[in-house]
C-alpha cells in the first residue's frame, strides 16, 4: 500500500497572537511553526495502515523551505520519503495549492491520498476536496473512522447530528476528521532517521490564485461580561436579564 | 449575466434551514448586481413543489428541483457534476452553498470543476460587478480575514448561523432538471446512516445550546445539562474535548478549534473552563452565559452573565426557572 499524507505548517497560535503592521498578516515575531493539528492525525492514520498490511507513506508539503522542518518531523514519525513543493510563501487561496498538489500526485500511483479535514491557520477545508476533483479519485471528507479491505474501503462521515457509512473504491482521497487517531510522539530512534533522509524538492505548479487577503483584523471585542451574582439565589436575577435584557427567553 | 444560484441543502427529503439563509444572502448579492436567484434542490421526486413554496418566501425567484432516485442521501460526484453544468450553462455571476457537513463537501469540488477558486466559511459577503468581498475567521476564530475573489462565477459556502434568514416573498417558478451524472453510478456509496445520541436538535442549527465540560465530573450527571436543554424546548447539548475525550459524550458533541463551530442564540456553559480551543467554537454566540465555582475561570471574560457557584445547586435551580419563565410563570 501506497500512501500520500499532504501536510500543511502552520504558526502556533496558542501563545501568541499578533496582526503584523500590514494589517493583513500575522506578526511573525517569535512564532513557532508545526504540523497543522488535522494533518498529524491524517499521518498516524497512514503509519498504522502502513504497520498492518506494508507499504510506505510519503508526505507532501508546500511551502517555503521552512517546511522541511514538518516533513522531518513527519519522519520522525515514521514517514518513508518527504516532498518539498517549493514556493516562497503559501498562498491563502485552496484552488492554487491544491493545482500543484495535484500535478505532483498525479502519477505517484498512490492507493491513498490523505489530508486534513482543514487547516489550523486558513481554514479553509478546500485543498483535499479540490485535489480529488482534478485527480478524478472518488473522495470522502472529514472521516472519523476507517477501514480498509480487498481494495475497497469504508469510513464514517460526520455530519450535523448524524453520522454515515460510505463505501468507496481505491485509489481515493481522504480528509480526515478529530478522533480517528491521536498522532504518536516522535521515538528518538525515528528522530535520528529523520536526519539522515533525503528529501525531495520540486518547483511547486502553483494554480492561478484568485483569493487573497486584504485584511486581517481581531474579533469585535465583546463587552464586559457581568457577574450576575453567587449560588443558586442569583438565578432569578438571571432569567430576568435574559427574558428582558437578552431578550433569548 | 448577474444571476445568483444557490445549492438549497435538504436531508431526509426535507429542506435544511440553513437553505433559507443561503438564499437570504443570495437576494441580497443579486439585488446587488440587478439579478435573479435561482435554488438548485436535490432529492427525491416531490422535493421541488415543497421547495419552490419555502424557498421562494426567502427571496427565490426560480427553483430547480433535481429529482431522482437515488438522490434521497447527499450525493456528492452527482450534486458536484450537476451544480458545476448549471453553474456553467447559465452564465451565473456567483453560486452560493452552506458550509455545513455537506457544504463543505461540494462546494469544493464543484469549484474545482469549473476550475474556479472558493471562498469557504464566510461570516459575511458582498458582491460586486467584478468582485466578491467576504469575511472569513482565521486562526480558528482568533482573527477575521477580509478576502477578495476574482473570477466568475464566484463560490463561497456561508457559516450555518452566520446570516439571518429574512422573508423577501415571491412565487418562484418551478423548473425540473435530471441530474448531469446518475447518482446509482457514483464510486462513493452510503452504505447506512449511524445513530448518534438522539440527535434531536443540531448543534449548528439550535437557538440554544447548553454545553458541559469536566465539572459536571461523570457521564450520568449530563442529565442536568439535558434537563436544562430541555426546559428551554429549543436547546441543543455540546460538551468540551475534555468531555468527549473521557466518552461521557459522543464526540460530534463536541464544540471549539477541532470540533464544531457555533453560533447559537445563547450558550450557556456549565462547567467549562473556557480554555481558547473552547472559544474558538462558541464565541461568536450572541449571548453567553456561565456557570462556574471559579470565579477566575476564563470562560466569564467572555461571559455576558456568570453566576459563580456549585453548578450541581445552580443548575437545577435555573432548569425550575426557565420552565417557568416559558411557561408564562
Ligand atoms: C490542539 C488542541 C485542540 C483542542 N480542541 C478543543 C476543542 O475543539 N474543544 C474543546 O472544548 N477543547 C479543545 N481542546 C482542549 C482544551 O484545551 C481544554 O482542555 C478543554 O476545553 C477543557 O475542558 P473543560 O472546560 O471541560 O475542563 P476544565 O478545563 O477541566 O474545566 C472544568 C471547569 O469546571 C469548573 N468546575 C468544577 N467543578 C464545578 C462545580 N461543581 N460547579 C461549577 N463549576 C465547576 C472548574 O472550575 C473548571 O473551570 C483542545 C486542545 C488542544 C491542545
Ligand atoms: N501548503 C500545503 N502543503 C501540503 N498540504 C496542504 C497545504 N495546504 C493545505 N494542505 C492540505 O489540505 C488540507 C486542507 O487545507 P485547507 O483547505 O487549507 O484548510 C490540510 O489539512 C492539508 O492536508
Amino acid at each position: 500500500m501506497k500512501i500520500a499524507v499532504c501536510i500543511k505548517r502552520v504558526p502556533d497560535t496558542e501563545m501568541r497572537f499578533a496582526i503584523a503592521s500590514d494589517g493583513k498578516s500575522l506578526d511573525q515575531a517569535g512564532l513557532k511553526y508545526d504540523i497543522s493539528d488535522f494533518d498529524g492525525y491524517a499521518v498516524e492514520v497512514a503509519l498504522r495502515l502502513t504497520e498492518k498490511d506494508g507499504g510506505e507513506v510519503a508526505v507532501l508539503c508546500l511551502g517555503p523551505d521552512g517546511v522541511q522542518e514538518t516533513i522531518r518531523k513527519a519522519f520522525s514519525m515514521g514517514a518513508a520519503r518527504g516532498v518539498q513543493l517549493k514556493a516562497d510563501a503559501v498562498p491563502f487561496d485552496g484552488f492554487a495549492i491544491a493545482s500543484a498538489l495535484a500535478a505532483e500526485l498525479k502519477d505517484g500511483g498512490y492507493d491513498l491520498i490523505l489530508f486534513g479535514r482543514q487547516s489550523a491557520d486558513s481554514g479553509n477545508g478546500t485543498v483535499g476536496p479540490m485535489t480529488a476533483q482534478m485527480l478524478g479519485l472518488p473522495c470522502v471528507t472529514a472521516i472519523s473512522h476507517l477501514e480498509l479491505a480487498d481494495g475497497r474501503g469504508t469510513a464514517h462521515r460526520e455530519l450535523e447530528g448524524s453520522a454515515e457509512s460510505v463505501e468507496f473504491p481505491l485509489p481515493a482521497v481522504l480528509t480526515i476528521d478529530e478522533g480517528i487517531a491521536r498522532p504518536r510522539l516522535p521515538s528518538l530512534k525515528g528522530i535520528m532517521a529523520a536526519k539522515k533522509k533525503t528529501i525531495d524538492v520540486r518547483p511547486a505548479q502553483l494554480g492561478e490564485e484568485r483569493l487573497t487577503v486584504q485584511a486581517m483584523a481581531l474579533p469585535p471585542q465583546r463587552a464586559a461580561g457581568r457577574i450576575v451574582g453567587e449560588g443558586p439565589d442569583a438565578v432569578p436575577e438571571l432569567v430576568r436579564l435574559l427574558k428582558t435584557e437578552a431578550k433569548v427567553l | 449575466m448577474a444571476n445568483v444560484l444557490v445549492v438549497a441543502e435538504s436531508r431526509g427529503g426535507e429542506l435544511r434551514s440553513v437553505a433559507n439563509e443561503v438564499v437570504t444572502a443570495a437576494r441580497k448579492a443579486a439585488d446587488a448586481v440587478g439579478g435573479e436567484v435561482h435554488a438548485l434542490v436535490f432529492g427525491a421526486p416531490g422535493i421541488g413543489a415543497a421547495a419552490r413554496e419555502s424557498l421562494g418566501r426567502f427571496g427565490a425567484d426560480a427553483v430547480v428541483a433535481v429529482e431522482a432516485a437515488g438522490l434521497e442521501h447527499y450525493d456528492a460526484e452527482s450534486l458536484a457534476a450537476t451544480t458545476a453544468e448549471r453553474l456553467k450553462a447559465g452564465g451565473y455571476r456567483a453560486g452560493l452553498f452552506a458550509a455545513s457537513a455537506q457544504g463543505r463537501d461540494l462546494a469544493p469540488r464543484v469549484a474545482a470543476a469549473l476550475g474556479v477558486s472558493l471562498a469557504s466559511d464566510v461570516t459575511e459577503l458582498e458582491l460586486s460587478k467584478d468582485a466578491l468581498v467576504v469575511k472569513h475567521p482565521v486562526y480558528a476564530g482568533k482573527a477575521i480575514a477580509t478576502l477578495r475573489l476574482a473570477g466568475t462565477p464566484a463560490l463561497a459556502s456561508i457559516r450555518p448561523g452566520s446570516i439571518d434568514a429574512a422573508e423577501a416573498p415571491r412565487t418562484a417558478r418551478l423548473e425540473t432538471a435530471p441530474p448531469a451524472q446518475d447518482p446509482t453510478a457514483s464510486r462513493v456509496k452510503v452504505r447506512e446512516m449511524l445513530p448518534r445520541g438522539d440527535a434531536k436538535l443540531d448543534l449548528g442549527e439550535a437557538p440554544v445550546i447548553v454545553a458541559g465540560g469536566r465539572g459536571l465530573r461523570a457521564a450520568e450527571n449530563f442529565k442536568l445539562v439535558e434537563d436544562l436543554a430541555a426546559a428551554f424546548g429549543n436547546a441543543a447539548v455540546g460538551a468540551t474535548r475534555a468531555v468527549t475525550d473521557d466518552g461521557w459524550r459522543p464526540a460530534t458533541d463536541q464544540i471549539g478549534q477541532t470540533g464544531r463551530m457555533v453560533n447559537p442564540n445563547l450558550y450557556v456553559a456549565v462547567g467549562i473552563s473556557g480554555a481558547i480551543q473552547h472559544l474558538a467554537g462558541m464565541r461568536t454566540s450572541r449571548t453567553i452565559v456561565a456557570i462556574n465555582r471559579d470565579k477566575d475561570a476564563p470562560i466569564f471574560k467572555l461571559a455576558d452573565y456568570g453566576i459563580v457557584g456549585d453548578l450541581f445547586e445552580i443548575v437545577p435551580r435555573l432548569t425550575e426557572e426557565v420552565r417557568k419563565a416559558r411557561s408564562g410563570g
